[in-house]
């Protein structure tokens, strides 16, 4: 039963990337490639009836992980005291972004929120991949220091960085050069994924200007991975355990690699979905991926003295698991209802009627 | 560690109280919108559509305050109260996750298309949109409630050996006596708020010779809905759940009502009065002999146990903080039922346009619902200290070893900031809508 509530908080939260992520990138576009107003119009409209819905993928994720593995959640959001506060307050910057700026037609409030909502967003992305960075490297559970707990062998504090950035000191930071580095590949991902959901969604003027981005990103991207890739084992030396026992497993590294590597056709492709699904795959493997090389753990000890969290030291009593799965699964169809009606409603190309202009 | 727990209190406290002067009203309005709906539905009358239409704007600013305001409240369980979270989490989750994954999936996935899909779905799709918002809201409220409900009057648990609690009965969290009492009274008390709303903005309408047609339609409304609500705030649901305080948190219930010393013979109920805690009693008290005991027990003469037979450890932690919160709660629900019955009369007679000073005190009113929803609720959350699950698990012992006093003051001082520079943002915009007021019909 715990395994079964791992693959649904993992699902929910890669979910939440492909979803969210697409809006991050599409704030990171507004703000760096979108100069003329009606493109800016345009990516707000691809986005405008959806994001909410997005953004409840984390709410309900998180709830789903509280539920599940109560110990996992008390320890991960208070270890991770400031970023997440941080991820929060940036969560409200983009909303209000978002939803206020159509309140008042000036151009000074526009200004105003546009920049809200683009900085949030590249900052959320950032951070998430700063994250996902933190919980690949383990932190000093139970903060041990010469030998000793400072807090119960489940509860540990990190600083936002330590003096060398380094993440393969004793005592490790949010943020160091490994962290930093997936927190790139967040940036450069979701802005790959925002852009083409911009051109899926929209006609706008820009986005044969994406494609040339998107191309030229992805190489980036490329490196970035390639770099990630050859110091993963540096400080997951037991990266591969996983997946030399189940090589079943290589099909996500490799769902992911499909991805890059198609997105590079991104000029050639005749319709206009077929980047977003790319995107999707390399978020959606990588992600996977990821959590396989440090499955059963969710966040690694990085000392011998208390063990790492995995989803059964974490996980809710059996009762409350076995009976969870009746109005889950309840739930989670009525959930599929709701975003299939959602995007049967809002398919096709966003920025022609005039929906959603708040 | 003192400073640690007040700090986790302060931040809990200021950002809920934040937090609930939204769904407050958004909970009750969307009700009265989708009775406009309703009513242009079968009516096809316009006015009725665009008086829907004008309150779907204020829900909407409401609304986005209500979603942005509330992620902090999931996020404060794991962050800042992560020993709570562990040991209880188990059962706790269970109605948070359900929260998620039942009302704010429906919400937000309805909100966008009630809110600018009705050009485009039509107007019986566009109706069901907004009834299923008001469904996703409810249900939201529902389970919230379950889940303080749960911390108030602990059920279908057991405590393990490493005092984590486990869930034994599923079932026994809907079934807990503390829930139905207490949600009818908070949803009533939310559609107490929205009426006043609805009706104060009807009545500046009016007061200020503009929009008068929606104005009418907006007062009529709101005392309508407002009269129906305030009095069911009071009777059944404020009576119910008085007697489950009485019931089950005894000590509570003496100190909210300000009874220090039992009385043989009957309680007297206090109107007025300061708590003294160093001479426990009550300075410059009015009082109504014998009440008291008759309102909890229907009978003058049944005896209520005073604050000092019990051990002052056991005491609420903040005996006068309760006192007041209960006080304000009542006496300001007391005054709008006054204001709503009054209304109700001069409106049947119709005198109620003519009595200008009614409008005026509607008007002024509007504020009066909000405080006393807020101080409803410190009442039950003051009620419950020292305990964060009542008896099991003090609030002392609930929050994040690891997170430091230092930490949470800069959090604390961040949401003090961000929620100003909110606060003054939805003033603005809300004073934009009302002032523009509903579209007229263009002939």
């Amino acid at each position: 039963m715990e395994l079964f509530w791992y693959i649904v908080v993992i699902s929910m939260l890669t979910i939440y990337m492909l979803l969210d992520g697409y809006d991050f990138g599409a704030g990171i576009v507004h703000l760096f490639f979108a100069k003329k107003e009606e493109d800016k119009k345009a990516i707000t409209k691809a986005i405008g009836p959806f994001w909410d819905a997005n953004e409840v993928w984390l709410i309900a994720g998180g709830g789903v992980l509280f539920f599940a593995f109560p110990t996992l959640y008390a320890s991960s959001f208070s270890g991770f005291y400031l970023p997440l506060m941080m991820i929060l307050w940036l969560l409200m910057f983009r909303a209000i972004g978002l939803e206020l700026r159509g309140l008042i037609h000036n151009s000074m409030w526009f200004a105003i929120w546009d920049t809200a909502f683009g900085v949030a967003s590249l900052l959320l992305a950032l951070f998430f991949g700063i994250a996902v960075g933190n919980i690949v490297r383990g932190v000093n559970m139970g903060d041990v220091v010469n030998g000793v707990s400072t807090y119960e062998a489940h509860y540990f504090t990190l600083p936002l960085w330590n003096p060398s950035l380094n993440p393969l000191s004793e005592s490790v930071g949010v943020i160091d050069w490994f962290t930093l580095l997936i927190g790139l590949i967040g940036v450069v991902a979701l802005t790959i994924h925002g852009a083409n959901w911009i051109i899926y969604k929209t006609n706008s003027t820009i986005n044969s200007r994406l494609k040339i981005i998107i191309f030229k990103l992805n190489f980036v991207l490329l490196g970035l991975a390639l770099v990630s890739l050859s110091t993963w084992h540096l400080v997951l030396p037991y990266l591969f355990d996983n997946y030399i026992s189940h090589p079943i497993f290589w099909i996500f590294p490799l769902i992911s690699l499909v991805g890059l590597g198609g997105l590079f056709r991104i000029k050639h492709f005749k319709k206009d979905g077929t980047g977003f699904v790319f995107s999707s795959l390399f978020l959606a493997g990588g992600l996977a991926s990821t959590a396989l090389s440090i499955f059963p753990n969710f966040i690694p000890s990085r000392n011998s003295i208390n063990p790492s969290l995995n989803i059964y030291n974490t996980a809710a009593s059996s009762y409350g698991l076995n009976i969870g799965l009746v109005w889950f699964g309840i739930g989670i169809l009525l959930v599929a209802l709701y975003f299939t009606v959602q995007y049967r409603i809002f398919k096709g190309k966003m920025d022609e009627g005039d929906y959603g202009e708040h | 560690m003192e400073d640690m727990i007040f700090y986790d209190r302060m931040q809990f406290a200021f950002t809920i109280t934040f937090h609930y002067l939204f769904p407050q009203l958004t909970m009750g309005l969307s009700l009265i919108i989708v009775y406009f709906k309703g009513k242009y539905l079968i009516k096809h009358d316009i006015k009725y559509n665009d008086a829907a239409k004008f309150w779907m704007k204020i829900f909407a600013l409401n609304f986005m305050m209500g979603v942005v305001t509330g992620i902090p409240m999931e996020f404060q369980f794991g962050t800042n109260w992560a020993k709570f979270s562990e040991l209880t989490g188990g059962i706790i989750g269970q109605t948070l996750a359900m929260e998620g994954t039942f009302s704010f999936f429906l919400e937000s996935s309805f909100l966008g298309l009630f809110l600018f899909g009705e050009k485009l779905i039509g107007q019986k799709l566009h109706f069901l949109t907004g009834f299923l918002v008001f469904v996703g809201s409810w249900a939201s409220g529902w389970l919230i409630i379950a889940t303080n409900a749960w911390m108030q009057h602990p059920v279908g648990y057991e405590i393990l050996e490493n005092g984590k609690f486990v869930l034994t009965n599923f079932g026994a969290l809907f079934s807990n006596p503390w829930l139905v009492p207490s949600y009818l009274h908070n949803q009533s008390a939310s559609l107490v708020t929205a009426s006043f709303v609805v009706a104060a903005i009807g009545a500046f309408y009016l007061l200020s010779k503009k929009h008068l047609e929606q104005g009418r339609i907006f007062i009529k409304t709101g005392i309508a809905f407002g009269l129906i609500s305030s009095l069911a705030v009071a009777f059944p649901t404020g009576d119910w759940s008085a007697k489950n305080v009485v019931k089950f948190q005894p000590i509570t219930f003496a100190a909210m009502e300000g009874i220090f010393d039992t009385e043989k013979g009957g309680s007297e109920i206090i109107l007025v009065g300061q708590p003294d805690m160093e001479l426990l009693k009550l300075d410059n008290k009015i009082a109504v002999p014998n009440v008291l005991s008759f309102l909890t027990y229907q009978n003058f003469t049944t005896e209520i146990k005073g604050l000092k037979e019990f051990d002052v450890s056991k005491w609420p932690k903040n005996v006068p903080g309760l006192y007041y919160s209960y006080h304000i709660m009542v006496g300001l629900g007391t005054i709008l039922i006054g204001l709503m019955a009054l209304s109700a009369f001069l409106l049947w007679r119709k005198h109620l346009e003519k009595s200008k000073w009614i409008l005026w005190a509607i008007m002024f009113a509007s504020p009066f619902p909000y405080i006393a929803n807020i101080a409803g609720w410190y009442t039950a959350e003051l009620g419950r200290q020292p305990w964060l699950v009542y008896n099991l698990l003090e609030t002392a012992h609930g929050a994040s070893p690891n997170v430091s006093a230092g930490n949470t003051l800069f959090t604390l001082l961040g949401f003090v900031g961000m929620y100003v520079l909110l606060g003054l943002l939805f003033l603005l915009l809300l004073g934009r809508i009302i002032y523009k007021g509903p579209e007229t019909i263009k002939n």
